[in-house]
């Protein structure tokens, strides 16, 4: 059978380099530049993922699984993340009314 | 065979536990517990030294007693030992016997006092110190006696703390002594540097290789160790301030055991201290002006415990007299003698002021020699022997340091002797004032209870019959305190006289002769009439000069006091409103300006917060990509 680090190996390595910069400057631009928080979040998980990407396929041309091991942390983490942000976008729904994240402008002096 | 290595960690081990037990348990303790328990820590040191002392063979050396390794650094071996040898036996039966005897006298004296439970694990804990001091097998150890004895005398002279004059001569006796030992412990250092070692046996081995000069600069500096726990010119003013403490406290510390440390000091460094001719003359003079200054202030106080403690200060310039002449056996055998009668003379001053409820001074007595028949008594033999009136232990040891002097020069000896009188002439001032004539004060004066006269007689006994330690060759004695002190002390050995049996008794007739002379114009004067001196202003000038403490420490004041008070204040003014505190201000405006400018960048708004965080980021990534 053919494993699947072969498969992966099957791309350069400088494609997956130049998708994941462009997913990640995707993700970049979105978090920069929208203003709704949903987006924002989705975003957030696009630089996750590009980043993901990445690493699993340095961890498949290196022949080190530690990168793909890394990857399942990195998803586990995202996924806590994702669950205080909804939460504070649930509440900050019911405060302000609005997903706006412009909206959210006390935190300062 | 018992474990002598056990005996020996015991005789310290005991009052220090029992110090900690009064202590710990000092609110519980009620009534006379506390007292029993201290007084039996110590008898039972003091058993175990007579142990010691039985068991102990003069010729075969030091005994050293190595509990454990203590400081181990580089080359540096500092064991946690105790020696055992002629020198620190003598000390331990002194301090543990009398020790003993005093302890007693406390649970009578102390009886009333709120914190007697406190007084006695102090003075346990005091006894303690004093043992490592005179115990210890090295100078670290020697040390830690040396701070711990300070620390017990400064808390005891401030016991009654509610007082404030009490708690400033504890302040005044903790820094006086902390001169002196500022000079101990360079000294160390120096010894330390020069010999690679602190014990006791290897210094002493080592010593011969080491030049004139280094020996001088390090004896001088031990010296004025001495001089500060010793209290001898220019450091003795405060022993007299330390009176402040209970009775007991004067009489165990500051006349028995800690103030003749300076003494053990210099004794047990006599391989030192002979090869440094210039610091025994130092030790010499010193001594002698010390013993006569002190003798002419004791003329004119009117505090009985401050009579006895100038007596103190003159009398431990008698024994420095007698180390500077390297008579240390003479000074040790002072030591001896000298904690018998003054301890007695203390406790005997304290069962006055027991009877009168607290009055100390003597113009205020009186006539109490039929009120208080055994204290009269046990204080008379007291005053004898101090006096050095034959046959009393006074006598036999201030005879040997008088004949030594006369040895040197007949112009020290006359000096010393004069000395000697002016003791006896204030010492029976002293006397006259308290037991003769009629009673000048409204007090109803009574007799203290056993536990407090017995110690006392067993005191007036040993004040009577210590002469016999040491009885000289004149007497058909053969010196067994000398004898004994050979093996311990290497300048000992080397101490002798060329005087005739005739010069002898020629001296010792002069001296009786003359004290009994001393004693009729005291008795003339003093008992007959009660020729009571006035108020230092009133007198015409040399009383006045001695009244007043030869302006030392008026002298102090304007030299030392006065100007580190100014220097206080002004560093307070100038240093501290004038520069620390605008520089602390100005640090803590600076950070509130700063604060209050930077805090305009938090806008508050989300997406720049956003921006600014990966701004930063590319930032730092370009800076790590081209290693800025």
């Amino acid at each position: 059978m053919e494993s699947l680090t072969s498969v992966i190996r099957q791309v350069p390595i400088e494609h997956y380099l130049f998708l994941s910069f462009v997913l990640f400057s995707i993700g970049l631009a979105g978090v920069l530049f929208r203003r709704n928080t949903i987006i924002i979040l989705m975003c957030l998980e696009l630089m996750f993922n590009s980043v993901n990407l990445l690493l699993t396929a340095f961890s498949a041309y290196h022949n080190d699984p530690g990168g793909q091991v890394f990857v399942f942390f990195i998803m586990l983490v995202a996924a806590a993340e994702v669950t205080v942000g909804l939460a504070i976008l649930v509440m900050m729904k019911r405060n302000v009314d609005s997903v706006d994240i412009n909206q959210l402008n006390r935190l300062k002096w | 065979m018992v474990n002598t290595t056990l005996l020996t960690a015991l005789v310290p081990g005991l009052p220090l536990l029992g110090a900690i037990l009064i202590a710990t348990f000092r609110r519980s303790l009620k009534g006379n517990t506390a007292g029993m328990l201290g007084t039996l820590t110590i008898g039972s040191a003091f058993a175990l030294s007579v142990m010691l002392f039985l068991g102990f063979n003069p010729a075969a050396g030091p005994q050293t007693a190595h509990l454990f390794d203590w400081i181990h650094l580089g080359g540096m071996n500092i064991p946690f030992a105790f020696q055992v040898d002629a020198l620190s036996l003598t000390m331990m039966l002194i301090v543990t016997g009398v020790g003993t005897l005093i302890h007693l006298y406390s649970i009578g004296y102390m009886h009333d006092d709120q914190r007697v439970s406190t007084f006695f694990a102090l003075l346990n804990l005091f006894t303690f110190a004093m043992l490592v001091l005179v115990m210890g097998a090295n100078y670290v150890m020697t040390f830690i006696g040396w701070e711990g004895v300070g620390l017990c005398s400064y808390l005891l002279i401030g016991f009654w703390y509610t007082t404030p004059a009490y708690n400033y001569a504890a302040r005044k006796a903790f820094v006086m002594n902390r001169i002196g030992d500022l000079g101990f412990v360079l000294g160390l250092a120096w010894l330390f540097s020069v010999t690679g070692t602190l014990n006791f046996t290897e210094v002493f081995d080592k010593a011969s290789n080491l030049d004139t000069a280094t020996l001088t600069g390090i004896t001088l500096l031990l010296f004025v160790g001495a001089i500060g726990k010793s209290a001898q010119l220019p450091l003795f003013t405060w022993l007299p301030d330390a009176m402040a403490g209970p009775t007991p406290v004067s009489a165990l510390i500051h006349a028995a055991t800690m103030v003749t440390a300076g003494i053990y000091l210099i004794v047990r460094s006599s391989v030192l201290f002979e090869a440094a001719p210039f610091t025994q003359d130092v030790i010499l003079y010193t001594g002698l002006i010390t013993a006569l200054v002190a003798a002419t202030i004791g003329v004119f106080q009117n505090d009985i415990k401050k009579v006895l403690a100038y007596s103190t200060v003159s009398q431990l310039g008698y024994m420095f007299v007698a180390l500077g002449l390297g008579a240390y056996s003479a000074g040790m055998f002072h030591v001896t003698t000298h904690a018998f009668f003054k301890a007695l003379l203390f406790l005997g001053a304290g069962s006055v002021i027991h009877a009168l409820g607290g009055e100390q001074d003597i113009r205020k007595m009186g006539g109490l020699k039929g009120t208080i028949k055994i204290t009269y008594i046990t204080f008379l033999l007291g005053t004898l022997a101090i006096s050095g009136l034959f046959p009393f232990s006074g006598f036999f040891s201030k005879d040997a340091i008088l004949a030594h002097a006369f040895d040197r020069s007949p112009v020290l000896y006359a000096l010393l002797l004069g000395g000697a009188l002016i003791t006896t002439f204030y010492m029976f001032r002293l006397l006259f004032l308290t037991f003769y004539g009629s009673y000048r004060g409204d007090k109803h004066p009574h007799e203290s209870p056993a536990v407090m006269t017995v110690p006392l007689m067993v005191l007036a006994v040993l004040s009577v019959a210590g002469g016999m330690l040491n009885l000289p060759h004149v007497f058909g004695g053969h010196e067994p305190m000398k004898h004994y002190l050979e093996s311990a002390a290497e300048g000992v050995s080397s101490e002798y006289l060329h005087l005739s049996a005739t010069t002898e008794w020629a001296l010792m007739g002069l001296s009786t002769l003359l004290v009994v002379l001393v004693i009729f114009i005291a008795y003339g004067r003093f008992a007959k009439k009660a020729t009571l001196y006035l108020e230092a202003d009133e007198l015409s000038f040399f009383p006045r000069l001695f009244a007043r403490k030869w302006y030392i420490d008026d002298l102090y004041e304007k030299l030392f006091e006065k100007p580190y008070g100014w220097f206080s204040s002004k560093f307070s003014s100038i240093g501290e409103d004038r520069v620390m505190v605008p520089l602390m201000n100005g640090a803590g405006r600076v950070t509130q300006k700063a604060g209050q400018v930077l805090r305009l960048a938090q806008t508050g708004n989300m997406s720049f917060y956003l921006f600014a965080m990966v701004a930063g980021i590319i930032v730092f990534l370009i800076m790590t990509l081209y290693g800025v």
